[in-house]
């Protein structure tokens, strides 16, 4: 368990006064301009060494993202685009960091843009948190009357200009460069990597793109050392982290906890436990609903951090733990994942576009039952090509769901197309109704 | 989009005093020749203009004209962006926007309840339809990203969490009495904070 010292937002719930004030006593913003004057190489070296792994589902480390920026600023400007397009269903860990302690980003994205060489960073904010992104303004309006941000920065001599860039509702544009092509007006389509962003990024410059929380707890980071980090939770996956619960839990909710820690402690801890008791856990998506699920098999030894869940079968994700319990449809339930991901796809790509499609047409006659068992196989078939063949991951949260549930549920969906079949009649796509005459 | 119905299209649009000042915030934030960038806002502010003059948020033709010129961009491109993003409204909409998640997480705490609910409390028969009324408009959106609070009634821009059908209808005719709730959890908890914990305030709670 985290122990309370160790926790690094302390007003997740905004039980506290969120404003500057609030956040000053909270320890934000204290000898800012002392964390500055370490210099970028010290800056970059500490978050390397804490070993943070970023917070926004790909798990890379922040450190090692922020040194492949160019060392020296040639005639392009660079620049920090923080990612807080949450919009992975299961995940709402970065809203309460946007209502309730934004001056830890404002912070973050300073020292983050110093170490990076910006002097402009970007927030680019989902649209449906309109009320959260009206919070974050009123920070940074703060933050620049307190010369805290602007002209010459806590007195650091850097300047640092911080702007909101509201999105319009569109999953994809958490997508980083995605995301980019957003910020410039146009429609949130990946790009192609390389070149990556460090070298091409925003306007063609060099950018790095940090989520919300990677860029929150650096600050932290910095103050308390690398080694206090990398104390916490196991080695490469260390630090504590925000987490979400939902879906068939006693008591929902996003707490911060060390990595490391058996998943079924933390849905007995934190989340009261499954609905019923545990046993009558069904299966848990761990990391956000393009994570594949766990059975409950699974669920009782799997370890909840990176490796760990990538052990079991599944990935960390955003930590966003999405529990069902045994009154579940799990097909159904699947099958409104494959639903959200036929309505993001952007488009670009044919395998996901189409493919996104046919998957859901699949999957809603396999809901109903009414579906042959060879396209089992072939929904396997067909998602496995077309979770490598896309430019982002998209076409992998399209497919990774789906095979999760055929490895898991097989029996299950088979025995639903039984039924069925025993109900209507017939053997084949086309049903014949069981008191139809035929022949004879 | 507009060819669902017949939709009676201004004729001419302008920014009005209050959106040209925000515009010039606006284009402050991005480099000046790359104002492409602020297409989104802009497409916001023809909305929130349109939403205080007329009292329903949607953006006509001739705005997106209008857009393109003050960003110097096609037309064409305009419209690609107000017809990507799902938050652009391109035929008027009620009075209040009901927008019910109903991505997995939410689907597993009762969001159907709360569809059956808004149906019945405004007579509304099916999805993305206004009640006759012009006071609701309900859509089903994705994922809001509020999901330890689920399920979620999203109105305009505020999110309604913890909902159950009985409050949903409550919530409704509040609204039609030109009242408006604070949003937040209607179960009474603190933010995202687990039911069961002693709210833990010390200090000034905030609501939103």
């Amino acid at each position: 368990m985290l122990s309370s010292q160790d926790r690094i937002f302390l007003n997740l719930y905004g039980q506290k006064d969120w404003k500057l004030e609030g956040a000053k006593k909270r320890g934000d913003w204290n000898n800012t301009k002392a964390i500055l004057d370490l210099g970028r190489d010290a800056i970059i070296k500490t978050v390397i060494d804490s070993g943070l792994r970023g917070r926004g589902g790909a798990g890379f480390s922040t450190g090692l993202k922020w040194s492949f920026m160019p060392k020296q600023q040639g005639e392009l400007p660079h620049y920090l685009v923080v990612n807080g397009d949450e919009s992975e269903p299961g995940t709402c860990k970065d809203r309460e960091i946007l209502r309730h302690e934004p001056h830890k980003i404002i912070e973050g994205a300073l020292i983050a843009s110093f170490a990076i060489g910006a002097h402009t960073a970007y927030i680019y904010i989902r649209g449906e948190y309109y009320n959260e992104a009206n919070h974050l303004q009123i920070a940074i309006d703060e933050a620049y009357e307190a010369g805290l941000i602007g002209k010459n920065a806590c007195e650091s001599g850097w300047d640092f200009d911080f702007h909101i860039h509201r999105g319009a509702g569109a999953y994809i544009c958490g997508e980083e460069t995605a995301q980019l092509e957003s910020l410039e007006g146009k429609k949130g389509e990946p790009r192609l990597k390389p070149p990556f962003p460090a070298n091409k990024g925003l306007y063609g410059c060099p950018t790095t793109i940090n989520n919300v929380e990677s860029i929150s707890v650096t600050p932290t980071i910095l103050r308390r050392g690398s080694s206090w980090f990398n104390g916490i939770g196991r080695a490469n996956n260390t630090g504590p982290k925000l987490m979400t619960l939902s879906g068939h839990i006693q008591t929902p909710c996003v707490f911060e906890e060390a990595l490391g820690l058996p998943l079924k402690e933390i849905i007995e801890t934190h989340g009261g436990g499954v609905r019923g008791g545990w046993d009558n856990l069904l299966a848990v998506i761990p990391g956000g609903t393009s994570m594949p699920l766990l059975n409950k098999e699974t669920c009782e030894t799997a370890i909840m951090d990176f490796d760990g869940l990538r052990s079991a079968g599944s990935n960390l994700g955003t930590a966003a733990i999405i529990v069902m319990d045994k009154s579940t449809d799990i097909i159904k339930a699947m099958t409104r994942i494959a639903q959200f991901y036929k309505h993001e796809s952007c488009g670009q790509c044919t395998p996901c576009r189409e493919g996104s499609a046919w998957v859901l047409k699949v999957m809603r006659r396999m809901t109903e039952g009414n579906a042959e068992i060879d396209e089992i196989d072939m929904l396997m078939d067909v998602t496995g090509q077309i979770e490598n063949t896309t430019i982002c991951a998209m076409g992998m949260s399209i497919s990774w769901p789906i095979q999760s549930l055929i490895r898991n549920f097989r029996p299950l969906m088979e025995k639903r197309l039984m039924d069925y079949k025993t109900t209507h009649g017939g053997t084949s796509l086309i049903q014949i109704p069981k008191e139809a005459m035929v022949g004879t | 989009m507009s060819h669902k119905k017949n939709i009676e299209q201004p004729l001419s649009f302008a920014f009005d005093e209050e959106s040209t000042i925000q515009i010039t915030q606006t284009l402050s934030k991005y480099p000046p020749e790359r104002k492409a960038s602020a297409v989104i806002p802009l497409l916001y502010l023809v909305q929130n203009q349109l939403k205080r003059k007329t009292d329903s948020a949607w953006i006509p033709k001739v705005a997106l004209a209008e857009v393109a010129r003050i960003l110097e961009i096609p037309v064409s491109r305009v419209y690609e962006i107000a017809t990507f993003y799902s938050m652009f409204n391109l035929e008027p909409i009620g009075k209040y926007h009901l927008q019910i998640c109903g991505t997995t997480p939410c689907w597993l705490r009762g969001s159907d309840d709360i569809f059956e609910a808004c149906k019945k409390a405004t007579g509304i028969k099916n999805i993305g339809e206004t009640s006759d009324d012009g006071l609701f408009t309900l859509s089903e959106v994705e994922c809001l990203g509020a999901c330890a609070n689920a399920p979620i009634l999203q109105v305009d821009h505020d999110y309604y969490e913890d909902m159950t059908a009985e409050i949903t209808v409550e919530l409704i005719n509040l609204l039609r009495q030109g009242k408006r709730p604070p949003p937040g959890s209607m179960a009474g908890r603190c933010n995202s904070a687990p039911s069961n914990t002693e709210a833990p305030i010390t200090e000034v709670k905030n609501v939103k």
